[in-house]
Parts: structure tokens; C-alpha cells; sequence
């Protein structure tokens, strides 16, 4: 993986509509870079956020919560294929 | 072809082999366990898998795996092993499973004994599981019909997706008799509901759980309209000097060859007087009863119970002309003069 | 390949089109471990490829909607039974990847049988087993797991042992028996064990895949909403009072040292079948029913003597000889304990017409190899029947004197032979002889089909003739 051409820094991206505000992410992240958003989501809860900088891509959040949608972490250099052909 | 003289447990053995069946789980008990052990024989020699399992309630959970991926498969017990498979029966029920059951009933309740009973005929006839389900009911009187029988539950259970049992007692499963053994059946077709681990099975859920009211009704609604075609398509039965009788003697299993003595012996002394033998008692010949209803004076139906498949003659008669029962527990057959004297007795009455 | 991202597995749907009400998000309450695990999974069945051959097995409780999730064949069973359906269905598909995912009221309670002798059968399956202490799917009742002291629904005031009994030990329990390859305990409190989880996670489906044999991965888990606690909380609760009782870590690993195997798939055959089910391929019958004086004719017969004296193999022998001489037979022994010990005796019938009652209660013959056998039978003979007795062993004749009687000193007769072992095939043969119901080439044809030791076969022929003589003597004499 050509790491210059891909995505230039680790991303989490959160679902915010599959997020049921567990918080589980956010105790989870070892550089605290997610909090939970003053907001609530379609079924009720405050979700999950990213600070949008920080994240080592290092998907403790990823394991840590129990969505299987809710989010996603794109580590650096990570390319959006059109879809594993 | 040629004929082999055999147990009528043995029969159903390679009757289902013949049929295409490969796959037991059996657990042990008497009056049924040469069944498990005649699969445990075979079943390896044809490529097949004989497992005993730890209980009745596992082998027929095995049963609902092993049907889930599209084989013929079956399991044998005796009444108190029948009993601990209803939750299993249900299941394969509502989960619309092929599954072959065979019941060599004994005496009950409780450890009861291991004589020949046919005390299970509510309990497997009327449901013994939870739900609005029904299995289909085949009841064989000789060896021949062990083997034949248990090839048309296998037929019929795949036709209907639907668990279908053999019901013996312990005395048509002990007996032996000459048994010709038909043709093999043709290898079966694919299943587009089953699972068969190859790529395709997403959209494969084998499952009795819908936990929304109107769905779940909805899905009793399809099961009871698939009974209706059973009842409309399977009823099968035997007559016995049926065409002139005035007293027509109605039993199944062992006491239908009583009968056949018994009427035998009552035609030599100028009674008229027929027998009708259910030979699926799911679905049960009522219609054939009604029709006889209107030209005989009175039934006479003779089980090995306190009277269960009685019910469903009243029903089918309902009221028309009396129905008479007699019966005997606990394993005690009615010899061929004791029917005849009670007979007797009841066409005086 | 490098891991480039962390996301939703391809081996759940996309949408969960099962599942009532929004498709996007699972059923489980906030926090569960169920989410974690069944990623864990799911991600590991992506990456061995496993997807299309993955049969998953929800039970009852929390997890029995995984189906609604995992995109593989789904099968749903009844409580604690998910080992005996995964044994069923592994069985019919040796190159599946059988998943058992059962919760600890499921697995331990319930199934606590099924379990353990799956584990013990060393079925090639992966069992999950979620172990939060607790039964989550029915509102938070006691499971066997439940920790002392621990308030449930149906320990309000805390489990006790004088009423409930200790924590069961399920990982400890496994390890012990012989079979099973690989069970490790593990949580998914915090990254570090989460990773071990998934490491557990993966060995046991690879074991499956290289058919190594039984793996069971026992996972602690949160029940938030059950346990009434934040999922933060619930996760403490977990290292700081689960651990305890239920410690992590490795409690059998067999993986390397087993053996990776292919799996065989099931093949359906019908080669050979009538020769591998004994069917014979020759007709036997051959329909030479012998001219039998009217007295003798269409026997109704019982048997009866010690277990032992082949009483048994007496009525097989004359059904068998019967059938292939054209007969409509019946053979019905008295079978159970009775049989076991003690006496036995075997009802034959031998037709021209269809065999009615196959219970004989009014014998035209009876065959009476011991004095017990002939004191209970002898008044069941019809007038005119016909009464065989062993008179080596049976030292009074029968009272009855409308009937015929025959005795045979067979047991003295077979001793002659060298074995008492053959009296039995001695009346055979005096009783076809004396009857004419069966010729003598009928049944030393049938001999070979009817002993099971086909050693025994010269001698039984032997007694046979032995007996057709002692009745031609008895039957000049007279």
C-alpha cells in the first residue's frame, strides 16, 4: 500500500444513526480523542464523536463497540478502492 | 423378488435405508433399541452415521441439524423416550423440518412397562409438544408394512416438509415376518430451504421463533393449511369385509391382526361384521367413517389404551350411530376370544 | 495484508432485513458484549474465507437472533440445545464450520448435558459461550454462573451456596475431558483482553477448519441493562468480580499438537445397497407346501422353555422353514427381562391363509421344553392338538387326554450328539416328521438362513436328522 497516495492521517468515522451512546469507545480510546456529542440521535442517544485529529488508528474503539456499523477507523494511507473487485 | 423373514424393527432399518435415510440418532430403550441397533449395523456400511446420543432430547435435536442440511434422517424410541422428544417435535414443527420419529409403544404412564401399549396416540396424534401442530401418523400392522411404511414417512415428510412418525407398538416391532424389500428410492433432489455449507445458504434460516403476533399467526395459518392437504391427500386405511357389515370393528397395529381373527371367526358364525384398520391415524380416515356411518348399526373400536383414538371416531360418527369401545392397559393384549366375547356382547346389547 | 481499516465485516448483512423495526442497528441493548463477539467473529470468518460455509447455531436467549446478523446458514433451537443440533448438522456437513453460540443459562443450565458430551464426543465444532452471570433475555434471572451474593431477579437477596450452590465452572469443567483441543477463557473488558478474545476467537474456528476437533471459547461478558450498570461500570464489575471466580486464560491447548485434516464430505450412495442391507437377491420360496393331514395342518403353535435351550432360535428356524416352503408365517417371542433370565417362549404361526393374530392363545402345538413350560400351557392346546415334550428333562406326561402327545428325550439326544445345546433342532426335526408340515429338504435348506453361526451348521443338520429318525421309529412302534 502505497501510503503517499491514500488517506494522509488515521480516521475514525462514527455512524452516528447505529451509535446507542455506550460510551465504551470513548473509555476505551487511549488518546481520548472521541467524546460524546451534546445531541441526540434518532433513537435517543447522545452519540459518539470525533475530535477529527488525534487518532493513532490503533481500533480499540472499533473492538470496543458492540455495533457491528457503528464505527469505522481508516488508518492512514488507506485507499478507497471500488470495492474489493 | 425375494423375501427375507425379519423383525419388524429391523424392517424400518433398511425400509429407511432404502428409502434414502443416512443419518440416526438413537438413544437406547425397550421395546425399540434393535432399531438403533440395526442403524448402528447398517448405517456405517452404507456411508451413513449411527450416533448415539446422550438422551431422547438430544438425539432428536441432532435429528432437527442433521434434516436442517437437507438429508433423510430419523430417530427411534419407545413411549417414555416419545415423551422427552415433544419439545424437539415441536420444533421441527414450527421450523417445518423433515424428520422421520418412530414410536414402538409401550405400556405407560410413567416407566409403565415394556409391554405393547398404544397409549401414545394422544400424545403424538393430538400434539404432545406445544403449538397448533400436527405430525403425520403412519401405524403399521406387520413387517412388511414396518419396511413399507417407514419409506412412505420419508416420502411424505419431505413432500410436506413436515415430521412424520411411525407409530408401533412393541409387538409388531418384536414380531417376524416375511419381508420383500423394495427398489432403493432414486437419490433426492436439493432442498431450496436447506443448508448445505456451499455458498448459498444467506438466505437460509431454519427457525420456529416469530416473535411479531400477526407473523407468527400467519405462519400457523400456512401450517393449517398444509395439514388441510395432508387430510386431503394422505388418508390411507384398510377394509375388511366392509361391503355387507352391520358392525364394523375399528383398531389399528398389533390389534388389527386380533380383529382380523376375531372377524374371521364371527363371519364363520353369520355375523356380518367388517373391520376398518386407520393406517395413518394423521391424517385419519373420518371421512370414510362418516360415509360408513349411514349404512352400519354400530362401531366397535378395540385399543391397547383407555380409549384415545376413540375421540376421533365419535368425532367422525358424531352421534350418527353409536360407537362402542373396548380396550385393554398396561401391556395386556386382547386374545382373539376375549374380543370375540366382547363382541358379542356388544351387538346383544 | 496489513490491517488499512477497522469496519463492519462482510459477513454480516448489510441490512438486517430479519430484524423488526430499524435494519441498521442490532437489537442488543447499549453496551452488550454480544455486539463485541459477534464482530470478533464475523471478522475472523471473513478472513479465513469461512463465510460460505458457516452454519450458525442460536439458541435461546440474547443471542437468538444472531441471524438476524451473520450472513451464513442460520439454524435457530431450543434452549441449551445448540451442541446436539450443531452435532446433527456437522455430521451431515463435515466441511462446514458449525458455530454453537450459546449464553451460560443456555449452556450451563439447560444444556448442561449437551455440552459436556459434545465436548466429550470431541464433535469438530467452535462453541461461544457468553458467560455475563446472568440470564439476560428473560429480565435478569439467576444463571448458573451467577457470582455469590449477586442480586438477580430470582435472588433477590443475593445467591447464597445453602440455596444455590457455587458459580459453575464451565471452562474448568471442559478442560478436563479428553477430547476437546483447545478452551480458553477469556473478556472483552478492556483492548488488551479484547485482543486476546479475538485471538481466541480465531484459534477456534481455524481448529474447526483444520478439523483438530472440539474448541469452546468462554467469554466474559456485560450485561448492562441485566446487572443495572452503566456499560463503564459493567466492565469494571467484571475484572473486579468475575476474574475472581472465573480467571482468564488458556485451560486446554491441544491446537499444535493435533493433526490438520481434510474434511471428508458426505457422499449419498446407493451402490450395493441391497448386498450391504443382507437383502437376499435369491428367491427362497419355492412353494412346495407338503399334503399335511387335516390335524396337523396350518399350526398355531407356542414354544416354550428355559432361556438357553434355543426356544427362540426353534421358531425362527420353523418360520424361516416355513416361509421358504410357501407358508404365511409369524414369529413373536416374549421379549424383555423375561427374556433375559429365566424362561422364553415364542408363538409361531404357519398358514395357507393370511396370518390374523400373530398371538397364538388356542396352540394347536405346543412345544414344552421344560416342566414350568408344560404346567403353563398345557391346558391352552385346542381338543385334538398336539403336545411335544422334552421327556429328558420334564418327568410327568401331559394330564390331558384329548390331545395328542409326543415325547422326545431330546436333551438325552443332543448330549448323544455332544452338545444339549441342539435339542431344540432334535424336535425340529421330529416335529416335521411326525407332522409331514414341513419336508426334510425345506428345512435343511433353510438351516443356513436361519443360524446365525454358520459354524454350527454341520452339527444342527446333524440333530435335525437325528430327530426326523427318533420319529420315524416312534411312528412305526406305533
Amino acid at each position: 500500500m502505497n501510503e503517499s497516495i491514500g488517506l494522509k492521517a488515521h480516521k475514525v468515522i462514527i455512524n452516528e444513526d447505529e451509535c446507542k451512546g455506550c460510551g465504551l469507545c470513548i473509555e476505551m480510546c487511549p488518546k481520548d480523542v472521541l467524546f460524546e456529542q451534546p445531541h441526540l440521535n434518532r433513537m435517543g442517544y447522545h452519540p459518539a464523536g470525533y475530535r477529527g485529529e488525534g487518532c493513532i488508528g490503533c481500533g480499540h474503539c472499533f473492538y470496543a463497540c458492540p455495533e457491528p456499523g457503528a464505527i469505522t477507523v481508516l488508518k492512514k494511507g488507506y485507499v478507497e478502492i471500488e470495492e474489493e473487485v | 423378488m425375494a423375501k427375507q423373514l425379519i423383525k419388524g424393527n429391523e424392517a424400518i432399518v433398511k425400509g429407511a435405508i432404502l428409502a434414502g435415510c443416512r443419518f440416526f440418532f438413537g438413544y437406547p430403550i425397550t421395546p425399540a433399541s434393535e432399531i438403533a441397533e440395526a442403524a448402528a449395523y447398517y448405517l456405517p456400511r452404507v456411508g451413513g452415521t449411527f450416533l448415539q446420543a446422550e438422551s431422547e432430547i438430544a438425539s432428536i435435536n441432532m435429528l432437527y441439524g442433521a434434516a436442517s442440511g437437507g438429508v433423510r434422517a430419523m430417530t427411534a424410541s419407545s413411549s417414555p423416550g416419545i415423551s422427552l422428544k415433544q419439545e424437539g417435535i415441536s420444533y421441527c414443527a414450527g421450523s417445518e423440518l423433515p424428520v422421520v420419529i418412530v414410536d414402538i409403544m409401550r405400556g405407560g404412564p410413567g416407566l409403565g412397562n415394556i409391554a405393547p401399549e398404544q397409549s401414545d396416540y394422544n400424545q403424538m396424534i393430538k400434539g404432545g409438544g406445544h403449538g397448533n401442530y400436527k405430525v403425520i401418523a403412519l401405524a403399521p400392522n406387520c413387517a412388511q408394512e414396518m419396511c413399507d411404511l417407514t419409506m412412505l414417512a420419508f416420502e411424505l415428510a419431505d413432500k410436506y416438509r413436515n415430521p412424520a412418525a411411525i407409530m408401533a407398538d412393541g409387538f409388531i416391532g418384536q414380531m417376524m415376518e416375511p419381508v420383500e424389500f423394495p427398489e432403493a428410492l432414486p437419490r433426492l433432489e436439493k432442498k431450496e430451504w436447506a443448508i448445505y455449507a456451499e455458498g448459498q445458504d444467506d438466505d437460509k434460516l431454519i427457525c420456529s421463533i416469530l416473535l411479531d403476533p400477526p407473523e407468527l399467526e400467519q405462519h400457523n395459518i400456512k401450517l393449517q393449511e398444509k395439514y388441510a392437504k395432508i387430510r386431503q391427500n394422505e388418508v390411507r386405511y384398510e377394509d375388511y369385509y366392509l361391503d355387507d357389515a352391520d358392525f364394523i370393528l375399528i383398531g389399528y397395529g398389533v390389534v388389527s391382526r386380533v380383529l382380523q381373527s376375531a372377524v374371521d371367526e364371527l363371519r364363520a358364525a353369520g355375523i356380518k361384521i367388517g373391520m376398518l384398520r386407520p393406517v395413518s391415524l394423521f391424517p385419519f380416515p373420518t371421512e370414510h367413517i362418516q360415509h360408513l356411518a349411514e349404512r352400519v348399526k354400530k362401531f366397535i373400536v378395540i385399543e391397547l389404551s383407555n380409549g384415545q383414538m376413540v375421540d376421533d371416531v365419535r368425532l367422525a360418527v358424531n352421534g350418527a350411530k353409536p360407537v362402542e369401545f373396548y380396550g385393554r392397559m398396561g401391556g395386556v393384549v386382547p386374545t382373539t376370544d376375549e374380543i370375540i366375547a366382547n363382541v358379542r356382547k356388544i351387538i346383544e346389547a | 495484508m496489513a490491517v488499512t481499516a477497522y469496519k463492519k465485516a462482510a459477513s454480516f448483512y448489510e441490512s438486517y432485513e430479519r430484524k423488526s423495526g430499524l435494519k441498521d442497528v442490532t437489537h442488543y441493548c447499549p453496551g452488550c458484549g454480544h455486539g463485541v463477539l459477534h464482530k470478533l467473529i464475523a471478522e475472523a470468518l471473513d478472513d479465513f474465507n469461512a463465510t460460505d460455509k458457516t452454519v450458525l447455531i442460536s439458541p435461546v436467549g440474547c443471542s437468538v437472533f444472531a441471524y438476524y446478523y451473520f450472513k451464513v446458514g442460520n439454524i435457530q433451537c431450543a434452549h441449551g440445545r445448540a451442541p446436539a443440533v450443531a452435532t446433527g448438522i456437522k455430521r451431515v456437513l463435515p466441511h462446514s464450520v458449525t458455530i454453537a453460540y450459546q449464553g451460560d443459562g443456555d449452556l450451563a443450565a439447560i444444556g448442561g448435558n449437551n455440552i459436556l458430551q459434545a465436548a466429550n464426543r470431541g464433535e469438530n465444532i467452535t462453541v461461544f459461550f457468553v458467560n455475563n452471570a446472568i440470564y439476560g433475555m428473560t429480565g435478569g434471572q439467576m444463571a448458573p454462573t451467577t457470582l455469590l451474593g449477586q442480586k438477580t431477579t430470582t435472588t433477590p437477596y443475593g445467591r447464597t451456596t445453602a440455596n444455590e450452590g457455587m458459580p459453575m465452572k464451565v471452562a474448568e469443567i471442559i478442560s478436563q475431558l479428553d477430547a476437546p483441543v483447545y478452551v480458553e477463557r477469556v473478556a472483552i473488558t478492556d483492548a488488551k483482553h479484547t485482543m486476546k478474545t479475538r485471538a481466541a476467537v480465531r484459534k477456534a474456528i481455524k481448529n474447526q477448519l483444520e478439523n483438530k476437533g472440539f474448541s469452546l471459547v468462554e467469554v466474559l461478558s456485560v450485561c448492562p441493562s441485566g446487572w443495572k450498570m452503566t456499560p463503564v461500570q459493567a466492565k469494571q464489575w467484571v475484572e473486579e468480580h468475575m476474574f475472581k471466580i472465573f480467571p482468564p486464560g488458556v485451560y486446554k491447548d491441544e491446537s499444535a499438537e493435533r493433526d490438520i485434516r481434510e474434511a471428508n464430505k458426505f457422499i449419498f450412495s446407493t451402490e450395493d445397497i441391497r448386498s450391504k442391507l443382507d437383502i437376499p437377491s435369491q428367491e427362497v420360496i419355492k412353494s412346495q407346501i407338503p399334503q399335511v393331514p387335516e390335524r396337523y395342518k396350518d399350526p398355531r403353535m407356542i414354544l416354550a422353555g428355559f432361556g438357553g435351550q434355543g426356544i427362540l432360535m426353534l421358531g425362527v428356524g420353523l418360520s424361516e422353514a416355513g416361509m421358504e416352503a410357501g407358508y404365511n408365517v409369524s414369529w413373536i417371542p416374549s421379549y424383555g427381562p423375561e427374556m433375559r433370565g429365566g424362561t422364553a417362549n415364542c408363538h409361531v404361526n404357519l398358514s395357507t391363509n393370511r396370518v390374523g393374530s400373530p398371538l397364538v392363545s388356542k396352540p394347536t402345538v405346543l412345544v414344552a421344553m421344560n416342566l414350568p413350560s408344560l404346567d403353563k400351557f398345557e391346558d391352552l392346546v385346542v381338543p385334538g392338538g398336539l403336545i411335544i415334550y422334552d421327556s429328558s428333562l420334564i418327568n410327568r406326561a401331559p394330564q390331558r387326554d384329548d390331545v395328542e402327545v409326543f415325547a422326545i428325550p431330546a436333551t438325552e439326544l443332543a448330549d448323544k450328539l455332544g452338545n444339549t445345546r441342539v435339542a431344540n433342532m432334535i424336535i425340529l426335526g421330529a416335529y416335521i416328521e411326525y407332522t409331514g408340515v414341513l419336508t426334510k429338504a425345506t428345512v435343511l435348506d433353510a438351516l443356513p438362513n436361519f443360524l446365525k453361526k454358520k459354524t454350527m451348521v454341520p452339527l444342527n443338520r446333524i440333530a435335525i436328522e437325528k430327530g426326523i429318525e427318533f420319529a420315524r421309529q416312534k411312528m412305526n412302534k406305533s
